[in-house]
């Protein structure tokens, strides 16, 4: 059977659009050979930067032929039904067969060769074609409708067998015609057919297929690299990206001045990656010199010894053996580099906190201030998180160490002052208990280095280097502060506060660091909830949905016992001070401004301006049980998505949230998982199929138990089952309990699966809706309490199952 | 090995390039701007139906990439080469290369390579796709298609091309500073109009030096970046600003799309002097932005209907 050769050629295709394209390309043809009935033997895709391409093996010459019946009215029918009938099929009465008093017409219709199709599917896939950016061009562009192609499109061939497929898309008519390598084979080619294209066009210095392509040029690369001596930095995004820029790659190795070493490693690397798509290689480390750490990096350096060679693609192979290209290119990083460099020496002179004063300047958010505001909140809660023993520096805090937790009973924090919002230290002097003791030294230290690197953590922003790449934020400002004298623990808190960037990132583990990344993340959730901008759907601008997994990823690492709902309120607490005093700076430079232009009593009048402020307060207030509501699911959601890899199932986490008051993530995730190894028990199923089994008698009979109505005597005596089952919940109410609170989860399991057998005799013995009204009460309110026995561990009627 | 051209033949022979395929060559608007495509050869006629064809080199001024003279690859003040080609020729890509080759450039030992930069123009409310287009990994060249100027749909489309002339001629010229670029040369041999005029050009030549880039700019590199970075005065550029928009809207109030265009224009100068003075804080740069936007869109509006032509 024939194979089917389509190229659409063109201008420069952009390298990240080739891949999707490719996929575009054989699911459009599949979709236009599937509606024709068609189907090939094999499909494959090519795409280089002046060509998308595919070849379908084997298909049919041309489509089967169908039949198709078409049932009409019955003979006897009126003669108008029949020649409606007659008009819509284009038939006569004697071509309809007739079968039990029905007709029915039959149609025939033949098949289509396969050309045909084609003809007609290419220019359908070409207006379909889904390029992230499209474009007009040329003087068919002078109509509103003219045709749109990622780049102007300059040949299309296409050919079935051995026989051009003739159409005409965007004003190109198809041929066997195509143009090979730009500058090794500047001619046209004709091609024979899908057999011979991918050779003919290798033949004139174009490799299609990207794979080829990308693995010439990793190995030759590595090549270059171990042949100086150097072993290449691998990044398979590169070798995509120069694959998608060359139909004849050829890798080029090349040396830089050694003098731009000086400048941090990442900044070398990410100038040569991002704007010259070049790769570095790496000098390999000497027996026990692996583990240096590289001269004038500090605390920050990677162990890493990069080397000064860069690894380019051209996309020719030059007379010359390509010494041009490697002289011109070495011109341009060095330029590159010198302004690295520049920029580098630059901001070592200004101090991060200098560089910090700068942040007043940017807005973060119209309404959350500025980036320095920003950092003020962070730094405190970075404090805070310290200072409560929350972050500590011996965490992770191994999960069996089970102590009570700081704050444990208090609500969530409040504003309730009239006059005044709450300060930073009237919020930690909440639990003054816990500022005492041996550790409080070495806690206040850590206490200072979290604020320290907090103030610092964005600093970063404001410099030359990330004016110009925005990627190295975090991270140089690590070196900044390194070089200038910071503490090691702030400098590496600066670099790596961002982390965790979204799952499988690495999680911080030094105690400044973290405390700084959960802060940050706190305050930016918290705020932009307390706002309203809540992620909805897809949209999610503010990627709070990201910040969320990184301080579950936080949390759960290092067992952080705390109560979340409390410090996101803590968060938001905090920007209500900074709203409070530029209201009430605002009100005194106003008044200020007028002295001694109005009168003392006009002046005192005005200062009831500033009555505005516990206005303002109390309905930030008013705010808060919404919110805490709405921050409690979205943590419960973004649990379950995180939980799912883990295979935790999402309804037992529906199941302990659903109990409300839970807001210490590591104590509810041992609950759920305590509770996941119950259900999957025989013990565990038994129970929830009788649980499910009371809560549906108790739905049913619409019964609301009395306090304590479970406990009562009786007036009757019990049937054993009845009897045993209240000694069973006598014994298991008051183990589960004790078990919960001391945070024993299997414990409070193992208490209820003591319910199972008595919960089964009962139903298969006692009959609840008893005649005599006081049996049937009883009875009743003995299911109310199993129902209540299970809640106190979980809400069971979220289990599915 | 022929000599390389130097800068001034460099110009010289893509004008003679362009000329020979039908281009207008067109002198600089006499007015500051950031780039090529502000002069009204660009901007306003790529609006319209009809066909234009036209080269120039235009000057640029980039107050903020000033260096005192002190960065050999950054000048607030410096040449590029721009054509314009509506609508679109098919072989735009083949026409471009052509025109490097006419200046030196040997494709059999150069790379050469179109890296995807799409053109957007936030001033001028136009953007198109395109590239970048690389030798041996520098930038030479921006190629565009437009597809909206002063946000209407570019009906027909045309092709920009704007080259880098220092970056070229450093290039080919083989300099790793821009002021140590050859800006003339020293031809000999015999020139029209018989042996007197032949040694009169002996004589003049006799006379005329070599020239470096620097001899002729450094110092106005150095004096201007003072002057862009320190001394301008802000409270007049600020009025200055002010009146540019003020004049624009008069002018487009009595029917004059050109004027009030040179005034955006002027505008759009006075607001990237502020910027170098660094007297605009983020927050109010993206409405200084907006506001030249406007001005620059009403001019193209106003020309669209000028000229009768439906959006």
């Amino acid at each position: 059977m024939p194979d089917f050769l389509l190229e659409l050629r063109s201008e420069e295709i952009p390298a990240r659009m080739q891949a999707k394209a490719r996929d575009d390309l054989q699911r459009l043809f599949a979709a236009e050979l599937a509606a024709a009935g068609l189907q090939a033997g094999s499909v494959t895709t090519y795409a280089t930067p002046r060509r998308l391409a595919l070849i379908a093996r084997d298909l049919p010459p041309e489509t089967a032929a169908v039949s198709e019946e078409i049932k009409g009215p019955r003979s006897s029918a009126p003669p108008q039904a029949l020649d409606g009938f007659l008009r819509k099929t284009g038939l006569t009465r004697e071509q309809l067969v007739e079968r039990d008093g029905v007709l029915f017409a039959v149609i025939d219709k033949p098949g289509r060769p396969t050309a045909h199709v084609l003809a007609a599917a290419i220019p359908t896939i070409v207006r379909a074609f889904p390029w992230p950016k499209s474009m007009r061009w040329g003087a068919a562009s002078l109509a509103t409708d003219s045709p749109r192609w990622v780049r102007p499109l300059q040949s299309v061939v296409a050919i079935f067998g051995e026989e051009i497929v003739p159409v005409e898309v965007a004003g190109v008519r198809s041929s066997a015609t195509t143009l090979g390598h730009r500058f090794h084979h500047p001619g046209p080619i004709t091609l024979g057919g899908a057999h011979d294209y991918v050779e003919k066009l290798r033949a004139c210095h174009v490799i299609v297929d990207p794979d080829e392509r990308a693995a010439i040029i990793r190995t030759r690369a590595a090549e270059l690299a171990r042949d100086a001596g150097l072993e290449l930095i691998e990044d398979e995004g590169l070798v995509a990206e120069n694959a998608g820029l060359t139909e004849w790659p050829v890798p080029l190795i090349g040396r830089f001045d050694e003098a731009f070493l000086e400048v941090p490693p990442e900044v070398i690397q990410l100038t040569a990656r991002v704007n010259q798509k070049y790769f570095v290689c790496r000098v390999p480390p000497r027996n026990g010199e692996g583990d240096q750490p590289r001269a004038g990096g500090g605390a920050v350096a990677t162990g890493a010894t990069l080397a000064n060679a860069f690894i380019c693609t051209a996309n020719i192979a030059a007379t010359d053996g390509g010494a041009k290209i490697v002289e011109g290119n070495r011109k341009v990083l060095a330029a590159r580099l010198s302004d690295a460099r520049f920029f580098y020496e630059q901001d070592l002179k200004v101090p991060l906190e200098e560089q910090a004063k700068k942040l007043d300047k940017i807005v973060f958010h119209e309404k959350l201030g500025t980036v320095a505001d920003k950092v003020d909140r962070v730094a405190k809660l970075a404090r805070w998180l310290v200072e409560e023993g929350i972050v500590t520096g011996s965490n992770p805090v191994p999960a069996t160490n089970v102590r009570s937790l700081p704050g444990e009973g208090r609500g969530p924090v409040t504003v309730t002052s009239q006059s005044e919002a709450p300060t930073p230290q009237a919020v930690s002097e909440l639990d003054p208990g816990l500022r005492r003791g041996r550790a409080e030294s070495s806690r206040e230290e850590l206490a200072a280095l979290a604020e320290r690197a907090a103030r610092l953590c964005k600093a970063d922003l404001v410099t030359g280097m990330v004016g110009e790449f925005p990627e190295l934020q975090g991270l140089i400002g690590g070196y900044y502060a390194a070089a200038q004298g910071e503490h090691p623990a702030a400098a590496e808190a600066i670099r790596d506060h961002y982390k965790p960037v979204g799952q499988g990132d690495e999680v911080p583990t030094a105690p400044v660091t973290v405390a700084v990344s959960l802060a940050d993340k706190l305050d930016t959730i918290s705020t932009f909830f307390f706002i309203g901008e809540s992620p909805s759907g897809s949209r999610d601008p503010f990627a709070l949905r990201r910040s969320a997994l990184a301080v579950l990823a936080l949390i759960q690492q290092h067992q952080l016992r705390f109560k979340l709902i409390k410090a996101l309120t803590l968060a938001w607490a905090f920007r209500i001070v900074q709203i409070t005093e530029n209201m009430n700076e605002a009100s005194d430079r106003v008044k200020d401004e007028l002295k001694g232009v109005v009168d003392e009593v006009s002046l005192e009048k005005i200062a009831t301006v500033q009555g505005i402020v516990p206005v303002v307060l109390a309905s930030f207030t008013n705010s808060q049980s919404t919110a805490h509501a709405t921050l409690a699911t979205f943590f419960a959601d973004r649990l379950k998505v995180q939980q799912r890899e883990a295979g935790v199932r999402h309804d037992l986490i529906d199941a302990v949230f659903a109990l409300g008051g839970e807001d210490d993530l590591v104590r509810l995730l041992a609950r759920v998982r305590a509770l996941q190894a119950f259900v999957g028990t025989e013990d565990g199923a038994n129970l929830l199929a009788g649980y499910k089994r009371a809560a549906n008698i108790l739905k049913k009979e619409g019964w609301t138990a009395a306090e304590g109505a479970g406990e009562k005597s009786l007036s009757y005596t019990p049937e054993p089952e009845e009897a045993a089952l209240r000694h069973a919940l006598d014994s298991a109410e008051p183990r589960a309990a004790a078990a919960v609170e001391a945070e024993e989860f299997e414990g409070a399991m193992a208490a209820l699966a003591t319910l199972r057998a008595p919960i089964d005799a009962f139903f298969d013995k006692v009959t609840v809706n008893d005649p005599d009204p006081a049996k049937r009460e009883a009875r009743l309110n003995l299911l109310a309490r199993v129902r209540d026995a299970v809640h106190r561990v979980a809400d069971f009627s979220r289990i599915e199952g | 090995m022929t000599e390389p051209l130097s800068f001034q033949r460099m110009i010289l022979t893509l004008h003679q390039y362009w000329s020979d395929r039908g281009c207008l060559i067109l002198q600089p608007y006499d007015m500051e701007m950031g780039a090529g495509t502000f002069h009204t050869a660009t901007t306003l006629r790529a609006l319209g139906p009809d066909p234009w064809n036209a080269a120039f080199v235009q000057p640029c001024r980039r107050p903020t990439d000033g260096r005192y003279g002190e960065n050999p690859n950054r000048l607030q003040h410096y040449y590029q080469y721009q054509v314009i080609l509506k609508p679109s020729p098919p072989d735009l890509q083949e026409l471009y290369l052509g025109s490097l080759a006419a200046i030196g450039i040997d494709f059999t030992r150069h790379d050469i390579r179109f890296v995807e930069d799409d053109w957007e123009s936030p001033t001028l409310g136009a953007w198109g796709l395109g590239w970048e287009v690389w030798c041996d990994g520098m930038e030479v060249t921006q190629f565009t298609y437009f597809q909206q100027m002063g946000g209407f749909d570019c009906k027909p489309v045309s092709g920009e091309l704007t080259y880098g002339l220092e970056r070229l001629a450093m290039y080919i010229q083989n300099k790793d500073s821009v002021y140590d670029l050859a800006f003339n040369d020293r031809p000999s041999g015999a020139v029209e109009g018989g042996a007197l005029a032949n040694r009169a050009a002996e004589d003049l030549r006799a006379h005329s030096p070599q020239f470096s880039y620097g001899d002729v700019f450094l110092e106005n590199e150095r004096q201007m970046s003072a002057w862009n970075f320190e001394v301008a005065d802000t409270d007049s550029l600020f009025d200055q600003f002010r009146k540019h928009a003020a004049e624009c809207e008069n002018s487009l109030g009595r029917g004059l799309p050109i004027p009030a265009y040179e005034q955006a224009i002027k505008a759009s100068h006075t607001f990237n002097l502020l910027q170098a003075r660094g007297v605009i804080s983020v927050a109010e740069r993206q409405a200084y932005i907006g506001r030249v936007r406007d001005l620059a869109k009403g001019a193209c509006q106003a020309w669209m209907e000028k000229n009768g032509w439906a959006a």
